[in-house]
């Protein structure tokens, strides 16, 4: 029995490592391709030289990201049958679908285009790769579409019926399967999230460069500062306003995870103060050392300030989340959205005082934090994930029923090894990126088929002569 | 009381099928690249060699996610019996896949750590290829069930078959690989490939024939479907296929001039095993105990993908056909593709 419970932790964690290192690169491929796509048009209709020069720049990058991503992304596929067969299973019928649909829509779409958007500029005309672009950009999209439905549907099933003779999940309306009720508040939330993830990483790179010595032409890393400091003011807001309705969902159909989300172990029959700090204690089901405003709790769960609030102690401790891990992970994302907000009103003011460029506070501020979207919608993939917790398929299938019958040795063995090669692996990968993101954007930034540093990056073709791979010529 | 439908089992069997011939082909000599990298030690021919295939390798492997999910989605129960039994060897083929997929990238980002790539290139393809035969294998000789799930134990996909089976693809990936470099270089190059072809063939024919007499011994069923009258009279037409098509690959590696035709060949070659395969296998989705009836996603969810797959089948083959197109043609040291 031991035996079995540490295989089934273990096969989680190797799951959630996977995972997470996956949605890493889509996070940031998501926005990028569509970020690329816009250069690319505003190249197309202005035929101002930096937007192309900013599409050569990235694009570069993007090569990198989205190798990574579909490596990691094939492994993801598999991984659904080899660590929860007994899920894969039951819910076969109903989240099946939507996976090959995923397969058949986008990720085709995006493997049969990236080759032409990488490298064919010059092969196929500038409609033809205006439309390779865009049909990256909308391939990524439609793989967020896809596989947010089937998340969703885990957490918020509706639709189906249960085959009494196999134990299966049967669909019984794909409407209802695809479009279930947290879905739209979780794909909203999520493609904000990748489009704020890859913006302030492009505005710390911007801003790194205009802080740089280097008096060369200043006017992409200008261009895109800019254009991710308008991201952050619009989108930021946007986001905050999706999350609290995504929140309002949650306490709708996902009450618990919300418990453990405001580390409200116990009810508040006349109003729930707000948790602003606090060391959650599950064994003695408190929150230790709570910083509190009273009311606020309920305020926001219900606007409402004397609405009462259930708790976890009316919930028995074998349905509960572990609280911690939801209450920090929850704390993180939020803090940073906050952060992100105050950036984006900053960068506004300066930029209203004509001071966007000089003011090496805000410069300094944006390349800390460049890194804050990606965190943050870690964070908040881990509150959602954990707050669901202990199912699968919210109300419906434990986790630890949903595990395929393996030995701990096994699973460890594995985890082992994705741990070690993924961090050698792609932690090249990042210091590849990073080395490229530290060169400036040049003027006649040379496309990716001009470079002689050899040919072909994830799907393209460029001379095959290898001169000096550090160097990059001019055009 | 759910619903299935034969008919649409049956399609969903095809269009897997399908998809798994298509990986097999298309990545085949994608991974065949890589087998034969250690053959070609100069920097520029390998960059060569990669150059002919790294437009076209994201969606050569995408066929691998849509055959796995494929399976997931109309045969959810042979997937759930299927993955833990081959825990050990898919991961090992998914990590060398990881390894050889970035080298399409970093080789180019590194000059000191090319050489690393390079390696890793290498041994990711051999090893993807190795355990995508031994996975073969593995399903061919049976694997233990237990209600709705796996029965068996870690390893117990290892035994001498699925060994041999590994090398099998390795050799015939090989293969493919040459005759692909045979299209698509030229010069010393092309030659050089011409000439480890030759090899290669004989390797593969050798295990060809090897496999076809152990398959029959590993099951009664086998046996009985090949062998037994009057079974044979529609059985027998495949080796004497595979025997005509080895024999017109020879000859053409012989005359200089072939340059497409050893890959249609070798292509050829790789049909006539998938159909051997399917003739052993049929209608078994985890041979010989649950068949694709049995594994199969109700009729309103192999429906509803249904509706989708035929549109979008069809036109995912034609923007890949024109995304090979668009890239066609020989590739030459120190010449790009403009
Ligand atoms: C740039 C990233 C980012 C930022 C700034 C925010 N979020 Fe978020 N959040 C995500 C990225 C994200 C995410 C990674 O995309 C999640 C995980 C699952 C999902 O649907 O979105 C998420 C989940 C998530 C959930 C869990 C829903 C569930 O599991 O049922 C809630 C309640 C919120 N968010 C609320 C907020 C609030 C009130 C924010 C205000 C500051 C906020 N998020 C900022
Ligand atoms: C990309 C963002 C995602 C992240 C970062 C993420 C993270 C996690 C984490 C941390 C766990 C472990 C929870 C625990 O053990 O307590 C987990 C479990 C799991 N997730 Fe996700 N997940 C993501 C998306 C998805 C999607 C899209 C699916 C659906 C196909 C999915 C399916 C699962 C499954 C099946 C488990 C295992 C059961 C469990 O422990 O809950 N996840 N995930
Ligand atoms: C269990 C969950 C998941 C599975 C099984 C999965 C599977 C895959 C696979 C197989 C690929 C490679 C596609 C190719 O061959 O081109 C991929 C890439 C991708 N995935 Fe995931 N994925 C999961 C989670 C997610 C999530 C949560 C998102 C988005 C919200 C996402 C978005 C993408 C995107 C946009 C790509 C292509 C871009 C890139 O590779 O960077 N995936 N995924």
């Amino acid at each position: 029995m031991l035996e079995s419970v540490d295989a089934v932790l273990l096969a989680r964690l190797q799951f959630a490592f996977t995972i997470t290192v996956h949605f890493l690169f889509p996070g940031f491929t998501i926005g990028l391709a569509s970020y690329l796509a816009v250069l690319n048009g505003l190249w197309l209709r202005t035929r101002q030289a930096v937007y192309l020069d900013l599409f050569n720049y990235w694009v570069k990058i993007f090569a990198i990201a989205f190798a990574m991503g579909v490596v990691s992304g094939i492994v993801m596929s598999y991984q659904i049958g080899t660590n929860w067969s007994v899920f894969a299973d039951k819910a076969g019928p109903v989240i099946g679908p939507p996976m090959a649909y995923e397969v058949l829509s986008a990720f085709f779409l995006e493997a049969g285009f990236l080759g032409i958007m990488l490298f064919g500029r010059e092969r196929v005309g500038r409609r033809l790769h205006m439309f390779a672009c865009a049909a990256v950009a909308v391939g990524t999209c439609a793989s967020a579409f896809w596989i947010l439905s089937v998340n969703s549907w885990m957490q918020t099933p509706t639709g189906y019926a249960i085959d009494p003779a196999t134990g299966q999940f049967v669909p019984v309306s794909f409407w209802l399967t695809v479009f279930n009720p947290s879905f739209p508040y979780r794909l909203c939330h999520t493609v904000a999230a990748a489009y704020l993830g890859t913006a302030f990483v492009i505005g710390g790179v911007g801003a790194w460069h205009l802080l740089g010595r280097d008096t060369t032409d200043k006017a992409g890393a200008r261009k895109m500062f800019s254009m991710a400091m308008w991201m952050a003011t619009i989108v930021v807001p946007i986001q905050i306003f999706i999350g609290d309705q995504h929140g309002l969902n949650t306490l709708e159909h996902q009450p618990v995870k919300i418990m453990a989300m405001e580390g409200h172990y116990e009810s508040h029959p006349e109003g729930a103060p707000l948790y602003l700090f606090g060391i959650p204690n599950d064994r003695t089901q408190r929150l230790d050392y709570a910083v509190a405003i009273p009311k606020l709790g309920s305020l926001i769960l219900k606007h409402e300030f004397d609405a009462p609030v259930a708790g976890l102690d009316t919930i028995p401790d074998a349905d509960q989340p572990p609280v911690a891990i939801v209450f920090w992970s929850f704390r993180v994302m939020v803090g940073l959205g906050t952060l992100m907000l105050l950036l984006g009103l900053w960068s506004l003011w300066e930029r209203r005082r004509h001071r966007l460029y000089d003011n090496r506070f805000l410069l300094w501020a944006a390349v800390a934090m460049s890194p804050s979207g990606l965190v943050a919608i870690v964070a908040g993939w881990i509150t959602t994930e954990v707050g669901r917790q202990p199912y699968t398929i919210y109300g419906l299938l434990r986790t630890a029923r949903s595990a395929a019958p393996l030995d701990a040795g096994t699973v460890g063995a594995t985890l082992v090894a994705f741990v070690i090669v993924y961090f050698a692996v792609f932690g090249a990968g990042l210091v590849y990126m990073l080395r490229l993101m530290a060169r400036a954007p040049l003027p006649s930034e040379p496309a990716l088929d001009e470079i002689a540093t050899g040919p072909l990056h994830a799907a393209g073709i460029t001379p095959a002569a290898a001169i000096d791979p550090n160097v990059i010529p001019h055009a | 009381m759910i619903a299935h439908s034969a008919d649409l089992t049956l399609i969903w069997a095809g269009v897997i099928a399908f998809a798994v011939a298509a990986y097999v082909v298309l990545d085949g000599f994608d991974l065949g690249l890589g087998i034969l990298f250690p053959f070609f030690p100069e920097k520029h021919d390998r960059d060569v060699v990669m150059n002919t295939v790294a437009p076209v390798w994201d969606g050569n492997e995408t066929w691998l996610v849509l055959g796995g999910g494929g399976l997931f989605a109309a045969f959810p129960m042979a997937f759930a019996i299927l993955m833990p039994a081959l825990y050990l060897p898919v991961f090992a083929m998914l990590l060398a896949l990881v390894f050889r997929g970035v080298a399409f990238e970093f080789r180019w980002r590194s000059r000191r750590r090319a050489h690393w790539w390079d390696a890793s290139f290498i041994l990711g393809s051999i090893i993807a290829a190795f355990f995508q035969g031994v996975i073969l294998g593995a399903i061919l000789q049976g694997v233990a069930v237990d209600g709705r799930g796996y029965g068996g134990g870690a390893f117990d996909w290892c035994t001498g078959f699925s060994i041999l089976t590994g090398i099998a693809l390795v050799i015939g990936y090989g293969l493919l690989g040459a005759t692909w470099l045979v299209m698509k270089t030229g010069g010393a190059l092309q030659a050089h490939a011409r000439r480890l072809a030759r090899p290669f063939a004989i390797a593969t024919l050798f295990f060809i024939v090897a496999l076809s007499a152990a398959t029959p011994a590993l099951e009664p069923g086998y046996y009985q479907r090949w062998l037994s009258m009057p079974n044979l009279i529609f059985t027998a037409p495949v080796p004497i296929a595979v025997a005509a098509v080895v024999l017109l690959l020879f000859r053409s590696l012989a005359r200089g001039r072939d340059e497409v035709r050893p890959f249609l060949l070798a292509l050829a070659l790789f049909g006539l095993c998938f159909l051997g395969l399917g003739i052993s296998i049929f209608p078994y989705v985890v041979p010989v105990r649950v068949t694709i009836w049995e594994a199969a996603a109700p009729a309103i969810s192999q429906a509803f993908m249904l509706a989708g797959t035929v549109v979008l089948v069809p036109l995912i083959l034609a923007y890949t056909g024109y995304a090979y197109w668009v890239f066609r043609g020989k590739v030459e040291p120190g010449q790009g593709y403009h």
